[in-house]
């Protein structure tokens, strides 16, 4: 073994520490986020039509990318064609999962895919979706099937009864997985929408997270409420961070919201908050029961805490600079960067998931995260969301997305919303740098 | 009005506590899943407790004779056993409805319907929800080792010789495989249950009501037996450990470079085939891991406990500048937060990940912190949160757990004798108005 010294470098933009030499050791550049794969990953979904297979596609390509790991739908009728995308995407596009989006109802297509799988090294994971239940069905099929272009100018009912003949005919050559016969792949059988799972040889940690997040959506319509602490003392002022109380029409906010909450009428509504005084102060205007989690803290601005932009681009112009650069990766020195807030807000969506009904009252880096995984953008838009004081998201899930409808409860508030500006070198004047900063006290 | 501070974990997990119900034939390892699911859940903040039936009739019965007590026509037996079960179940109204406990775990083969049913209507008389834990395994080499680990030393067999063991053990598993109807898929349709097959390789999920069962569900998903060890140390003696200092980003001092290069050997000796590395993303345990010369990840969540406004202070300027905060924090170690900080509660709300994938992994060495090392030791020690903040991580000492029977073996190998002392015992005067004397006592010697 070698006494090799460690001469290490801590990277600017995401102030991990990475050793100066050239390994011998091929390691991927600093990463926040531990990787736990080795082999990519084909998700492959099984099923009748109509039995949610494209809804959980979607759900856990949106989901996995959130996380951070690189995950694409592939759909093609034909084998062959999304095969060869799925290599694509694996080899040269640095992709970690593929989910393969079709009925796959044959034994002789999946071992068609898992021969491929096995010649090019990665592995498979099944998911099948098992429904008997004739109203979730026909519902299923009224939501996302009727408004495909194949039914444009049919009455509804003729729509509904020539797509139950075309389930028909799959159903004629639907092999399910066999528990004796399959027992050696790996898989999860879902069964009425969730009431029961069949689990069967989970390799790995990403098969694991994704059984577990399978076993925790739902489809029972319900709103989720996202909205920040009224504005508060430092957001007049101009800065970032810290731990004050809510400004007077901060307050004035927080009794709008009760009301426009109870005009909401909503059974058995959940109210979340973080740590911090401004989310908890507007939470008890509502005066029902809330909840405080520590993982809904707003961004830890490390030693930029309390600061105004002004007073960062003087202190530290080049920590400015590179936040512009690469503003989802930046990690504030002694703080966090966008990346790491997604980490710790996982267990925050999970609990979304599992919940019915809930207002979460947060804060602006941490609002745009959670917005960023119900509306499925990207780590560059993600830092750059919108998501002005004194105004509530109401985003209610509908086909394969979600409904957003936007609530200004009419109470000014300061504009904390600072986009990014033309030029980002480190060698700006300071007057570019705050060019886009927004006014205040 | 919910009370302010109060975290998440104990809100969104209750309204009823939860009756966990084991089901499966001598030696599926219900007691193994029970006791390590009870040390989970009391880890991350779920008051939890479990009630072995089998140690209920051990009390009762003072003297263990064969199996013949177990046969299913030996009505005194099943008297016996029936009056255990009941002052078990007594024992868990008791826990749950009247002491506070969140969930508790009753952990008995429960192999028929009809008890099945009886503990059913118990609860929901009790207002308690029920989540059953089945264990399914026809491995006969499974099962052999199963009894040769944890059966053999059991109290039950304490005078008699391995084949008596053994054969009286087997004897006794018979008695109950003619009456064992296991979860139905239709008749059971309507219960919360998992069934584990084969140890691990299938699962069967069904109703799960709310987050603590997606929890369970989800942890023992990723549990397995597979033998393995887990190594736990701290980085390498550092600059500001050597200046009393807490917290902080500093590198490796000339000591603890030297203990890096002497973890590297140790690693080396060690020969484990596959081992992953883990650091935090703090300079100094990155430091200790390139010396081993072997790939490693870096994990944000094991960085030190955040300190706050006290971060790279010493206890001295900590009791100068915040002695109100030193005081409070000497109260309760475990729930106190530094001022912008975290506490040790945070710690293991921040390390659960953590300690799920270790759960799924094999070999391990995990380079860390001491706060750190105390919250991931306690997991596997279970170890209650007054001990766990003052738990001994010294510098320099690697400790090498393994799991053995219902726990883990803990060998402590410490590497070089140099290393300052960073371990701050709780002081006698923990009170407000402490002189500084007082409060200083238990500070280690540094520079």
């Amino acid at each position: 073994m070698s006494g090799r010294e460690a001469r290490l470098t801590q990277n600017p933009l995401q102030k991990i520490w990475v050793p100066n030499v050239t390994s011998r050791l091929l390691r991927r550049r600093g990463s926040s986020v531990p990787q736990f794969t080795n082999s990519p990953t084909m998700i492959v979904l099984v099923g009748l039509p109509a039995r949610g297979k494209t809804y959980i596609s979607k759900k856990l390509t949106r989901y996995l990318n959130w996380i951070g790991v690189p995950t694409r739908g592939i759909h093609h009728a034909c084998a062959i064609s999304a095969l060869r995308d799925v290599c694509s995407y694996f080899n040269r596009q640095e992709g970690q999962v593929a989910v393969f989006d079709a009925t796959n109802t044959t034994q002789e297509r999946r071992e068609v895919i898992l021969s491929f799988a096995k010649e090019n090294g990665y592995k498979v994971f099944f998911v099948e979706s098992i429904c008997e239940d004739p109203q979730i069905i026909a519902e299923n099929i009224k939501q996302v099937k009727l408004s495909s272009p194949d039914y444009v100018d049919c009455d509804k009912e003729e729509a509904v009864a020539d797509f139950l003949k075309r389930i028909e005919c799959y159903k004629l050559s639907y092999t399910p997985l066999d528990d004796d016969r399959d027992r050696n792949l790996s898989y999860i059988k879902i069964f009425n929408v969730g009431s029961r799972y069949l689990v069967n040889r989970v390799q790995d940690h990403i098969q694991s997270r994704i059984v577990y997040y399978l076993m925790n959506i739902h489809v029972t319509p319900r709103s989720i409420y996202l909205s920040r602490h009224g504005e508060s003392e430092l957001n007049l002022l101009g800065r970032i961070g810290g731990d004050s109380g809510l400004s007077p029409r901060g307050a004035g906010f927080a009794s709008a919201l009760c009301t426009y909450m109870r005009d909401q009428n909503i059974s058995d509504l959940k109210v979340w908050t973080s740590h911090m005084k401004r989310t908890i102060q507007t939470a008890e205007a509502l005066g029902v029961p809330y909840e405080q989690w520590k993982a809904l803290n707003e961004i830890d601005a490390g030693v930029c805490e309390d600061m105004t932009y002004e007073e960062i681009q003087e202190h530290y112009p080049e920590e400015f600079a590179l936040r512009d650069q690469d503003k989802y990766r930046y990690r504030y020195p002694k703080g966090e960067s966008y990346e790491d807030l997604v980490q710790r807000l996982e267990p925050v969506i999970m609990e979304l998931e599992r919940q019915e009904n809930v207002l979460v009252i947060c804060h602006q880096a941490v609002m745009r995260c959670l917005l960023a995984y119900f509306l499925d953008k990207s780590a560059s838009e993600l830092p750059y969301l919108k998501c002005p004081l004194h105004t509530v998201l109401k985003l209610t899930p509908v086909a394969y997305g979600c409904k957003v409808e936007s609530l200004f409860l009419n109470i000014e508030a300061v504009n904390t919303h600072r986009d990014r500006p033309e030029n980002v070198e480190v060698d700006r004047d300071p007057e570019e740098a705050l060019e886009t900063v927004p006014d205040h006290i | 009005l919910t009370p302010v501070g109060v975290s998440l974990q104990s809100l969104c997990m209750t309204n009823c506590p939860t009756l966990i119900v084991t089901v499966g034939l001598p030696a599926r390892g219900k007691t193994y899943i029970s006791k390590k699911l009870t040390r989970y859940l009391n880890w991350i903040g779920v008051p939890t407790r479990e009630f072995n039936v089998g140690q209920y009739r051990r009390d009762y019965m003072k003297i263990y004779k064969s199996f013949e007590f177990f046969r299913p026509d030996n009505e005194e037996g099943l008297k016996i056993r029936q009056h255990c079960a009941s002052a078990a179940l007594n024992d868990v109204r008791q826990y749950l409805s009247d002491e506070g406990g969140q969930v508790a775990v009753f952990d008995a083969t429960n192999t028929t319907r009809e008890r099945r049913m009886t503990i059913f209507q118990f609860a929901k008389q009790n207002g308690f929800k029920v989540f059953f834990v089945e264990s399914v395994c026809e491995d006969p080499h499974v099962i052999q080792e199963n009894i040769v680990q944890v059966k053999l030393g059991s109290p039950d067999y304490t005078n008699c010789n391995t084949e008596e063991a053994v054969s009286d053990f087997m004897k006794r598993i018979q008695c109950y495989e003619n009456s064992y109807q296991t979860l139905d898929e239709v008749l059971d349709r309507d219960l919360s249950y998992i069934k584990i097959m084969d140890v691990g390789r299938r699962y069967l999920v069904n109703r799960v009501l709310d987050h603590i069962q997606s929890r369970i569900v989800y942890y023992l998903m990723n549990i397995h037996i597979t033998p393995r060890s887990i190594y736990l140390c701290r980085h390498g003696e550092s600059e500001l450990n050597i200046k009393g200092r807490i917290g902080g980003d500093s590198g490796l001092s000339a000591r603890g470079k030297e203990f890096a290069k002497l973890l590297s050997q140790f690693i080396a000796a060690q020969g484990i085939s596959d081992l992953k590395v883990w650091t935090s993303q703090m300079k100094r345990t990155i430091q200790t891991a390139e010396a081993l010369d072997v790939p490693y990840e870096q994990w944000k969540v094991l960085n030190e406990i955040d300190a706050g406004v006290c971060e790279e202070m010493m206890y001295e300027e900590i009791q100068e500048s915040h002695p109100l905060e030193f005081a409070l924090r000497d109260q309760d170690k475990y729930r106190y937060r530094y001022p912008k900080g975290e506490s040790y509660e945070d710690l293991v709300q921040r390390l659960e990940p953590a300690i799920m994938e270790l759960e799924r992994q094999e070999n391990v060495l995990v380079i860390c912190h001491q706060a750190v090392m105390r919250c991931l030791l306690a997991y596997f020690l279970d170890k209650t949160a007054e001990e766990l903040p003052y738990l001994k991580c010294p510098l320099h000492t690697v400790l090498k757990l393994t799991p053995v029977a219902y726990g883990c073996k803990v060998e402590s190998i410490c590497l070089s004798a140099e290393a300052v002392n960073t371990h701050r015992e709780r002081p006698e005067n923990v009170e407000v108005s402490r002189r500084s004397k007082e409060a200083l006592l238990t500070v280690p010697a540094h520079q």
